[in-house]
Formats: C-alpha cells, structure tokens, sequence
C-alpha cells in the first residue's frame, strides 16, 4: 500500500500510531493514579476495569498493533535517514534540533525494552519469579500490594523512573511532532503543539515516576 | 586609507579547509593562514585573498561555488564551523562579512553533506538533485501564446504573499546540508506549498506532490523528522509550515489516489 511504501505515508503511520499510544498512556495514568488512594483506589479501580472484558481486549488489539507498526516504521525510517546522510560534519552545531529530537530511536527502543518488561512483569506476572498477586480483604485482586512489594526494591523501582524519563523525553519531541506530520500544523501553532507536548510530557514524568518514587520513599506501604 | 593599507584593524585567521581532488578521491582537512583580512570583506572575499596567496605559492587555490555575490542566485555554499551559510540569520555566505569574526579566529570549511550532494572539489557539491525536483514537480502546465490580462484570475493577497513566501527559496540547499535525515523537505516543501496556493498551480496539486515525493526518494534524499534545523539554516527563512503543507497536499493526493508506487529508494 502506498501507505507503507512512501516516506510522508509511512511518518503518518507513525505519527497516527503515536497519537494513539499517547491517549493510552493519558487513561493509564489516570487509572495508575488511583494508587494514591491505597487499596481501595487502585484495587477497586483494577476489578473494575477487568470486568470490561471488550475494552481490555480490545484496547490490547488496538496498543498491539499501533505498537508492532510504530517500531517497524521507525526501524525502516531511522535507517533510511542514516543511509541518507552517511558522511557527518567535522564540526556539527544544532540549530534547532534537540537532545530529544536526535535521539528518538534511542529512548524509542527503551520505551519498547520496558514495555516488555513491564508486560512481563505486572500483566503476565512471570518475572520476578516470587511475585504474589493475592487479595484483599475485600476479596479483590490485591494490585496494591503487588505494585508496592515490587516496586520499593531499588533495582525494579529504579527501572521504572528510569523508563519514565525515556517517555518523557520521547514525547517532548514527538507530541509536536505528530502534529507537524499530519498536516495539522501552521505558524502560529507550531510553538503551541511544542509547549502542550512539553507539559503533557511533564506531566508523564512527574506523575508516573511519583508512583515508583513514593513507594521507594517508603510513603506508600 | 583603507584599513587594510593602514594596518589598522586587519585580522589573521586560521582556515582549517576540507580538500578534495575530486569526487571518489578521498579528502581531508588543511590548514591555511588568511592574512590581512579586514572587517569589510565578505567571506568570499576573504577566500579569494587565500586563494590568490595560495596561487602566487603554486598550490591548488579551494574550489568554493559562488556567482551573484549578493545574496539571491544560492549558489554560494560551504559549512562554517558547523552552520551552512555560517549563521547568520537570514544571510547567505556570500553577505556574511569578516566583521563577524575576530583575529585569531580558527574556522572550519566543509562542503555540504548529504548523500544526495556528492562533492565534486572541495567546497563545491553537484546541486543537480535539486534540480531533479524541479523537473519532476517544480512546474505548471500552461498554454503559451499571448499575454494573459493582468489580474484576469483573481488571486487573494493572503494566498499571493503565502506563495510569494514560499518562492523566496533561492535553492542553495543549506536545508539539505544542515537535515540530519538529508532531506529535502524544506525545498520541496515550499515548491508544493507556492504551486498550491495559487489558482494555476491546484490544477495539477495531487499529481506534484506525489511527483515530488517520489522523486526525493529517487535522489536519495531522506525523510522527514521534524528536527527543523533547515529552517534555522535557511537564508531566506523559508518557514517550516510549508512542510506540514506538503504533508496535507500529500494526505489529499493518497486520498485522491494520485499517488503512485513509490518504493523508497535501496541504497
Ligand atoms: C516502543 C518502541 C518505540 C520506538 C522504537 C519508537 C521510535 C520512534 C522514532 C525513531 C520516532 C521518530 C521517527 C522519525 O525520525 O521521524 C518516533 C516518533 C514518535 N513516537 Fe515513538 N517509538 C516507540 C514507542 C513510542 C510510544 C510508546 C509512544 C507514545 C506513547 C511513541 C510516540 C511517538 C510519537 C508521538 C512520535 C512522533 C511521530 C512523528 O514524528 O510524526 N513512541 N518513535
Ligand atoms: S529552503 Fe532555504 S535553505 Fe533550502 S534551498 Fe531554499 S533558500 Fe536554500
Ligand atoms: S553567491 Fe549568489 S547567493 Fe551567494
């Protein structure tokens, strides 16, 4: 399809699917959040989204694949990029272009080794290999517990801050991106595309790195 | 008394100057000294002064491309300590004076890089893919024969000034060469956006960008990553919301089915 085999159709694949995986992570904080709450927030929160069985499903679909096409197209853009400019500057300054922008395959493919990980890890629950998830007094699954118990080692913890900064940073340059990619951008609202995707990448940062920091702190129990 | 007989105010300034014999020989960097150069020479003055110094020495004098020496033919090009055209805002090599440099300065010379660009002699690069775009999609139909009454199509001064924006581009190439991807995208971008924003040229919109598309692939130009350091380069300030244009009038074409099968181009 000419979708796929066109440099400005391939960036709206990615631009599109990254659009998509920024509403994702949007509803994924706001549901992570309720971990503030104890217990009762993120446990009740966790039923009761799993009770939406063709929501999970098919959020799951959908994350699958706009994930399987956004890797692909930027493994095929990036080389193609690299091939296209094989001899680099002596001297090279930056203009305009960012630590963010220039390293986007980077914090790209540490986003993806995470979100592996982090399926491994909280939704198939095979690593590590002494990971409980019990219940509650309540009798619902006991989310709030699991999250706490692993996430106060210091290396677990440690990896999550540490996959946050990747996001925040891939977004910094990619939520204006997007904008710019389909088409949807002019003059005047190119610098606004750049400051919300900055504070909406803050935003990421500071709140998903509040949960691993809390319970490393030892203010969530 | 000019400064330069007086003495005063002259500066010395070490050149650190890609050479290249030619385009499958290898190069390298060489030193040169720039002795008494003053504030009022431009940059290519301030070569020629090496050159004649090196051709009274019997040496190669550098090949660097340069023509209208005033800023709007783009032919002058070399990067200067990493910045295409040196800097300057909106300023071509050719208008950048040695009043921006202080004695004793060291500055890097490159030519353009980019793999669409081979280097031909030192500072100069083929600009022919360039070129190439045109030809593929720099262009309207129209029918010749006598001239057309003025303003018989109406043209709002809103669009006209857009386009007007747009065909300030003089084709240097500075975007290419400051592209981290290589890409065309800021030159190509303002040839679609002119062309479509004007009556004569929606004709044959879909068609163009298209053309344009697949004829940046073919030149092996790269994609774009919208690190927007071509407009930072740029010395007529050619905006990028002329890309974001082209990526609307290319959206349009797939959806119009004008775009044909074009397989990025193998290197
Ligand atoms: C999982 C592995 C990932 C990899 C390897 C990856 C890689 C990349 C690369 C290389 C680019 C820039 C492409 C270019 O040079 O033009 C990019 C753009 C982008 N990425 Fe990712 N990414 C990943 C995950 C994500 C995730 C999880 C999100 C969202 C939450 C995301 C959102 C974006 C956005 C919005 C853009 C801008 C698209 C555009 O330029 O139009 N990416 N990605
Ligand atoms: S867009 Fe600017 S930098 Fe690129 S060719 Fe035109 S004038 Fe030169
Ligand atoms: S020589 Fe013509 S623009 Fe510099």
């Amino acid at each position: 399809m000419r979708l796929f085999s066109t440099s400005i159709g391939r960036k709206g694949v990615m631009a599109v699917t990254g659009l998509l995986m920024v509403l994702f992570v949007v509803g994924h904080l706001l549901g992570n959040l309720t971990v503030f709450k104890g217990p009762d927030g993120i446990n009740a929160y966790a039923e009761g989204l799993h009770k939406l069985v063709p929501v999970v499903w098919g959020t799951r679909i959908v994350m699958g694949s706009a994930l399987i096409l956004h890797v692909y197209m930027s493994i095929q853009i990036t080389l193609e990029n690299w091939a296209a400019n094989p001899k680099k500057y002596a001297v090279s300054r930056s203009l305009r272009a960012t630590f963010s922008s220039k390293n986007m395959i980077w914090t790209g493919a540490a986003i993806g080794a995470f979100v592996i990980y982090h399926l491994a890890h909280f939704t198939f629950r095979v690593t590590p290999s002494d990971l409980m998830l019990g219940t509650d007094t309540m009798g619902r699954p006991d989310v709030y517990q699991m999250v706490v118990d692993s996430l106060s080692g210091a290396v677990i913890g440690g990896v999550y801050l540490v996959a946050m900064v990747a996001l925040c940073l891939h977004l910094w340059h990619g939520i204006q991106s997007l904008f710019q990619t389909l088409g949807l951008s002019n003059a005047k609202l190119l610098p606004e595309y750049g400051l919300w995707g900055k504070v909406l990448s803050g935003i990421f940062l500071v709140g998903f790195g509040a949960i691993p920091a809390v319970i490393l702190a030892g203010i969530l129990k | 008394m000019s400064a330069q007989a007086s003495g005063h105010g002259t500066m010395n300034i070490k050149l650190i100057v890609w050479r290249q014999a030619g385009p499958d020989k290898p190069g390298n960097f060489e030193t040169y000294e720039a002795k008494g150069i003053t504030p009022h020479h431009s940059f290519l003055e301030m070569l020629d002064v090496v050159n004649e110094d090196l051709i009274k020495q019997g040496k190669d004098p550098i090949t660097f491309d340069h023509d209208c020496r005033e800023g709007i033919c783009g032919t002058c090009s070399a990067v200067v300590n990493g910045v295409p055209h040196g800097g300057q805002k909106r300023t071509t090599l050719c208008q950048l004076h040695m009043r921006k440099f202080k004695d004793g300065d060291s500055i890097y010379l490159e030519p353009w890089r980019a793999r669409a660009f081979p280097i031909i002699r030192d500072l100069m690069v083929d600009r022919g893919a360039l070129d190439r775009l045109i030809q593929a999609a720099g262009w309207i139909s129209c029918h010749t024969g006598g001239v057309p009454d003025g303003n018989s199509t109406p043209i709002a001064k809103r669009d006209a000034d857009y386009a007007m924006d747009a065909a300030e581009c003089i084709g240097c190439g500075a975007c290419v060469a400051a592209c981290p991807n290589g890409a065309a995208m800021l030159f190509g971008g303002a040839k679609v956006a002119q062309y479509a924003a004007l009556p004569q040229g929606q004709v044959e919109a879909p068609e163009r960008v298209a053309a344009m598309i697949q004829a940046m692939a073919e030149n092996g130009f790269g994609n774009c990553s919208n690190h927007y350091e071509c407009q930072a380069a740029c010395p007529k300030g050619i905006d990028v919301k002329f890309i974001t244009r082209l990526n609307r009038e290319f959206y349009k074409a797939l959806v119009l089915d004008k775009v044909g099968a074009t397989p990025p181009k193998k290197s």
